[in-house]
């Protein structure tokens, strides 16, 4: 089959042409050099510690850590601490977009209320989260829920102040057309400020997604008995690095997955407009 | 003519923690039905807060308002009005297509009617835009996008259309061309409208009359009647004629002479 290039070719100049095969050899070239660095860095790797220049006990391997993925793989311990902070991601995630959606809208649709509320957004948001973890686990007692809403607590308050803020930015201009068409705050808020903030929203969940899968960690460090991070701090305790390392690429998976999701959502939502 | 709309010494101020700012003082003028009016003025002397208090968004400080020789009371009322506002730019929303940013009014109205969706299709066919109907905004010209956005005022059927300064975005050739087109259109339907603008030549040339602002607070300075005998749809052939330099430097003199109101025409 013919690809989209040489079917225009003829219909093109040897300068676009030109351009084109730069163009793709540009990228090619980038997607090279990082397969090249991530190769380089796991050979260096694997070849410093069989050699002995540094300590296998204190940074493993990556064959040391493929072989505990596959350990884990095998008795399926990898679905259950993989699935469990999956889960309390996702819950967290849906939780932080909806929350904050909600809080945000309600902000701006009642200003005396945003006035009021600034002051304590601006201070919750700034209070390092992982403080209040140990709270939680008094309030909430150790299991899913506590991580869930130590997930929340990482990111609702700075999504909240992100999307106002951004549902303040919309053009008065657009806002004034609403009214003078007779329609009302609400419309106004419908038919502007949301779909004139989807790119924002979107954004803004490429961030939460991030931030709820650190207050799920922090939550499993401290009132877990499963899951990756339960996995790390426990790896942590009994000098297996393997098992700390493993779960950490496993997060840096979950992240990248996620990030791509809600990338192309992004880009679905731009063909669309 | 039946008289559409009276202000009676309207004032308006803004206010904010630094003091007040006075923006209208003591505005008077009728605006009859069918009639094209408009208000030349100073940058920022006023004239957009004027179009704000008739088209119901601001109430004024002092003065009355009557519509059809009924008091307008409270800023809600504008639903009486029946008001078309046509911003400086089109804002057309580029999330939705052009036939769906025309029935925005009929949307925000609850009068997506079958005959409605009808009208303004009919518009749509009316004014070259039928084939661009399901784009977006991004993809029409300026003058196009300025149709589209005439359209949506139309599609809720106003009696009163209030142009503020729409052709400003737009640039000199295209401005000449949409401005005659969209005042062509407003008379051939025999609506009523209030362009405020600070363009001379473009008041003489599509207004019946024209009323000029004095600077901040504003105050009606003069009132001009402008009849030509050429046809009104031709802008070119307008401004070479000699009523219009006459008009043209009566209105350029009023509007740098800082004296008392006069009435002329």
């Amino acid at each position: 089959m013919n690809s989209p290039l040489s079917r225009q070719a003829d219909g093109i100049s040897a300068n676009q042409l030109m351009f084109l095969k730069a163009h793709r050899r540009h990228h090619h070239v980038i997607a090279l050099f990082r397969l090249l660095l991530i190769v380089a860095f796991l050979s260096l790797w694997e070849i410093a510690a069989r050699c002995g220049w540094i300590d296998p006990f204190f940074f493993s391997s990556p064959v040391g850590i493929l072989t505990y993925l596959y350990q884990m793989i095998a008795d399926r311990s990898f679905f259950t601490h993989t699935g469990i902070t999956l889960l309390e991601i996702i819950v967290s995630f849906l939780l932080v977009t909806f929350f904050s959606l909600l809080a945000a809208s309600l902000l701006w649709y009642i200003q005396s209320l945003a006035e009021i509320l600034e002051p304590y957004l601006v201070v919750l948001n700034s209070l390092p989260k992982s403080a209040l973890a140990p709270l939680l686990i008094v309030w909430l007692g150790t299991g899913t829920n506590t991580i869930i809403v130590a997930g929340i607590s990482v990111a609702v308050f700075g999504s909240i102040i992100n999307l106002y803020t951004g549902f303040c930015q919309a053009d008065p201009e657009m806002l004034k057309l609403i009214y003078t068409l007779g329609g009302s705050r609400r419309d106004a808020f419908f038919k502007v400020i949301f779909p004139s903030c989807v790119p924002l929203i979107l954004s803004n969940m490429k961030v939460n997604i991030g931030l709820s899968l650190v207050g799920v960690i922090i939550g499993e460090f401290l009132a877990a008995r499963r899951g990756l991070g339960y996995l790390i701090i426990y790896g942590s305790q009994v000098f297996r690095l393997s098992m700390m390392i493993t779960s950490i690429m496993i997060l840096c998976a979950i992240a990248m997955i996620f990030y791509k999701l809600i990338q192309n959502l992004e880009h679905c939502y731009r063909k669309k407009c | 003519m039946e008289l559409l709309l009276s202000l009676q010494d309207i004032s308006y101020a803004y206010h904010n923690l630094k003091g007040e700012t006075p923006a209208l003082s003591h505005i008077s003028f009728e605006v009859s039905q069918g009639e094209f009016l408009a208000i030349v003025g100073p940058s920022g002397c006023g004239k957009s807060t004027l179009l704000s208090i008739i088209a119901g968004l601001l109430m004024p400080e002092e003065g009355s308002l009557f519509y059809k020789g009924q008091y307008i009371t409270d800023c809600g009322s504008n639903s009486v009005m029946k008001v078309g506002y046509m911003l400086q730019r089109d804002h057309l929303f580029e999330w939705r297509t052009i036939y769906r940013n025309v029935i925005l009014g009929l949307e925000l109205n609850r009068a997506v009617t079958k005959e409605n969706r009808d009208y303004v299709l009919k518009l749509l066919a009316d004014y070259d835009l039928y084939a661009f109907k399901d784009k977006k905004p991004s993809e029409l010209s300026g003058g196009m996008r300025q149709r589209a956005a005439l359209i949506r005022t139309m599609a809720i059927h106003p009696d009163l259309f209030l142009l503020d300064e729409p052709f400003s975005a737009l640039d000199s050739q295209t401005r000449l061309n949409v401005s005659a087109d969209i005042a062509q259109i407003i008379r051939g339907t025999n609506k009523t409208a209030i362009l405020i603008t600070h363009d001379l030549s473009e008041a003489i040339t599509l207004a019946d009359r024209v009323l000029v602002l004095s600077k901040r607070p504003a105050c009606v300075k003069c009132e001009m009647s402008i009849h030509f005998d050429t046809d009104r749809s031709d802008p070119l052939a307008i401004r070479s004629t000699a009523e219009y330099q006459l008009y043209f430097n009566q209105l350029w003199e009023v509007l740098t002479n800082e004296q008392p109101a006069v009435q002329t025409g």
